[in-house]
């Protein structure tokens, strides 16, 4: 491997479709690279670990000028749905899975989820919440901690 | 780029990957995979197959793809081929690095 990359830490604070994706598909890209990888979510990043939030993640059509989609029209009930319902036929076009089946894929290939005690306490969730392959509820110091090598990168979504 | 395995010599591109499939045997395979630090055993074969089957009939190779495949689960394909599954077993199988990002 010729990459000095050898850890990537993934702070994921939006519940946002895309932000979740861009997450996801880092931290799965770097467990096939052989790269470890690590995902810590935060404030609304929790609700991409939430049983029963994790598939109704939307895009945002309001305030998302790359929509092309003027802001009055984009807060119509019924636009976000839309909107979301056409990017996950994309989505599925080219083989990317559905959330709960991404942090599957993610669990099993050997990255770490963590869910962020603060933001947990914060937003009242209790453990049954949140899905069974989380690793575990820890807080921002702990985060730091996996930054145990060289080659450790942190992101931030 | 050409790279002699035992007493065969076969055509690789930069990253390793054979050009011509024909000149793929499990020798070759063996030798590959030497070189990952991986020794072939029944079940890695087996997924070798699988994946050249699916080359074969043009399907793209995914980490999805392997879980969906019945024959091996995500977890099981990362331990036997550790470090970049999806790349080493490509390489091992002599067929063309997968361009998904998935």
């Amino acid at each position: 491997m010729s990459t000095k990359v050898r850890k990537m830490l993934f702070i994921l604070s939006k519940a946002t479709i895309e932000n979740v994706y861009a997450a996801f598909v880092m931290a799965n890209g770097a467990r096939m690279e052989g790269i470890e990888s690590e995902i810590f979510f935060t404030f609304f990043g929790l609700e991409a670990i939430q049983k029963n939030k994790l598939e109704h993640l939307r895009v945002a059509t309001v305030g998302n000028p790359a929509l092309h989609i003027p802001t009055m029209i984009g807060g119509l009930p019924g636009m976000e749905a839309l909107a979301t319902k056409m990017m996950k036929k994309e989505m599925e076009k080219l083989d990317m899975p559905p959330i709960g089946e991404f942090l599957e894929i993610l669990s099993d290939s050997g990255c770490k989820l963590w869910g962020c005690k603060l933001a947990i306490d914060m937003f009242h969730l209790k453990k049954e919440d949140l899905i069974d392959d989380l690793d575990g509820i820890i807080t921002i110091g702990d985060f730091y901690n996996r930054a145990n090598e060289d080659g450790t990168q942190m992101l931030f979504i | 780029m050409k790279k002699v395995f035992i007493n065969k010599e076969v055509d690789v591109n930069e990253e390793g990957y054979l050009i011509d499939f024909n000149q793929w045997d499990r020798e070759v395979a063996e030798c590959i995979a030497g070189e990952c630090e991986i020794v072939m055993e029944e079940k890695h074969w087996e997924v070798i197959e699988y994946i050249q089957e699916k080359h074969q009939n043009s399907e793209p190779l995914s980490i999805r793809g392997i879980k969906k495949s019945g024959v091996i689960n995500i977890k099981e394909f990362y331990g036997l081929f550790p470090g970049g599954p999806l790349k080493k077993a490509t390489m091992i199988a002599g067929i063309p690095k997968p361009k998904s990002c998935i």
